[in-house]
């Protein structure tokens, strides 16, 4: 039971964002930038920088939406799954590697972050704004988890919740849906 | 040095959302919403969330800054609440429903999971709303991520608390986006 309430047929995140929306607006524009926006990262890139940090924060809710989408935009279900588990052997580029202890190191606390490691994605090619960017995002997923969690929200009662939500995130992106999400409801 | 090529002697944020404005606007309306949109926990009440997790993050210029806001908020009567938060909540001289907060606030600085019913049920029972508990919870969470971003870019943190004074008068009028040097 969430220790708000909150619409029941949205677990997750969607239902604190629907409960209120003038503070879920920036929230979901700021997503909406640094995941779908233009970048030298590819999508699956920024997805795969989320579902390190929602994994690391323990958010069951974030981790499975997450590797879900970063799944599909990446057509295998072992890239992600191998992220998770050791991001030095997972089959991802140097500057990625680079990018994704970044990513982990921000989720620890941002001082953190070392001068070494900033050298390590600077050498493997990675510019300013990809590691301003890997920081952000990180530190967004480290709101996102712990508002998710902090809030006691539902998951969902189906697994295959996940599989329409990674579809709506990749083909539809993270605003707010125009009609709302009452044809959710069962 | 910050870890990016960032505008010189910008302090903290500013620097940041300075070389990135595109998502810096987002982050700065988000602040907006949260510290100075509508609510029924005062504007000082909310810094006070604000500087209490900074500083369990240990980020000394959102901490130092939004400490500073705080105190500004209060006004010179009162503006010592704000150090004895900092320093010792459970003691200091706010309301029973702001230590309950305040706690739970803490809780989410450390993770999601730790914030348990019966923190739930404190707060509740000194008062605390629905949309109270969820502003605590999303503006502790906000925290989290301007914390990191600060501090996960090494950007530059003034260390003399004078140069906090007039950030915190600043910052007590709103939050609105700097604009390019």
């Amino acid at each position: 039971m969430p220790y708000i309430e909150l619409e029941s047929h949205l677990p997750g995140i969607t239902g604190l964002l629907e409960y209120r929306k003038d503070s879920a607006q920036p929230i979901r524009d700021l997503t909406q930038y640094l995941l779908r926006g233009p970048s030298t990262l590819s999508e699956a890139e920024r997805e795969l920088i989320a579902t390190v940090v929602s994994y690391g924060n323990e958010c069951t809710f974030c981790t499975t939406a997450h590797t879900a989408a970063a799944d599909l935009l990446i057509g295998d279900h072992e890239t992600a799954k191998q992220v998770k588990q050791n991001i030095e052997t997972a089959p991802v580029s140097e500057k990625m590697k680079a990018l994704l202890t970044i990513a982990s190191l921000t989720r620890k606390g941002g001082k953190n972050v070392s001068a070494e490691i900033i050298e390590r994605a600077k050498a493997a090619g990675a510019t300013d704004i990809e590691i301003h960017d890997t920081v952000l995002i990180a530190a967004l997923f480290c709101l996102y988890n712990r508002y998710v969690d902090g809030l006691a929200t539902a998951l969902p009662a189906e697994v295959g919740y996940y599989d329409t939500l990674a579809e709506r995130i990749v083909n539809h992106g993270y605003t707010r849906l125009p009609q709302g999400y009452d044809h959710l409801k069962k | 040095m910050a870890h990016i090529n960032v505008p010189e002697g910008v302090p903290g944020i500013r620097s940041l959302v300075m070389f990135r404005p595109e998502t810096g606007k987002y982050l700065y309306e988000l602040a907006q919403v949260l510290l100075r949109g509508e609510s029924t926990l005062s504007e000082a009440e909310r810094e006070l969330i604000a500087a209490h997790v900074s500083s369990r993050n240990q980020c000394f210029f959102c901490m130092s800054s939004h400490a500073a806001a705080a105190r500004c908020l209060y006004g010179d009567e009162e503006a010592l609440i704000v150090d004895e938060v900092l320093h010792d909540v459970q003691n200091a001289p706010v309301s029973d429903k702001m230590k309950a907060l305040l706690n739970i606030a803490g809780k989410v600085q450390i993770l999601g999971k730790e914030v348990s019913p019966e923190d739930i049920t404190m707060a509740r029972a000194a008062g605390a709303t629905d949309r109270e508990l969820h502003d605590t919870v999303l503006i502790a969470a906000a925290f989290c991520m301007y914390n990191r971003y600060v501090d996960g870019l090494a950007s530059f943190t003034p260390t003399d608390p004078e140069a906090y004074v007039e950030m915190g008068k600043r910052m007590a009028k709103g939050y609105v986006l700097p604009q390019q040097q």
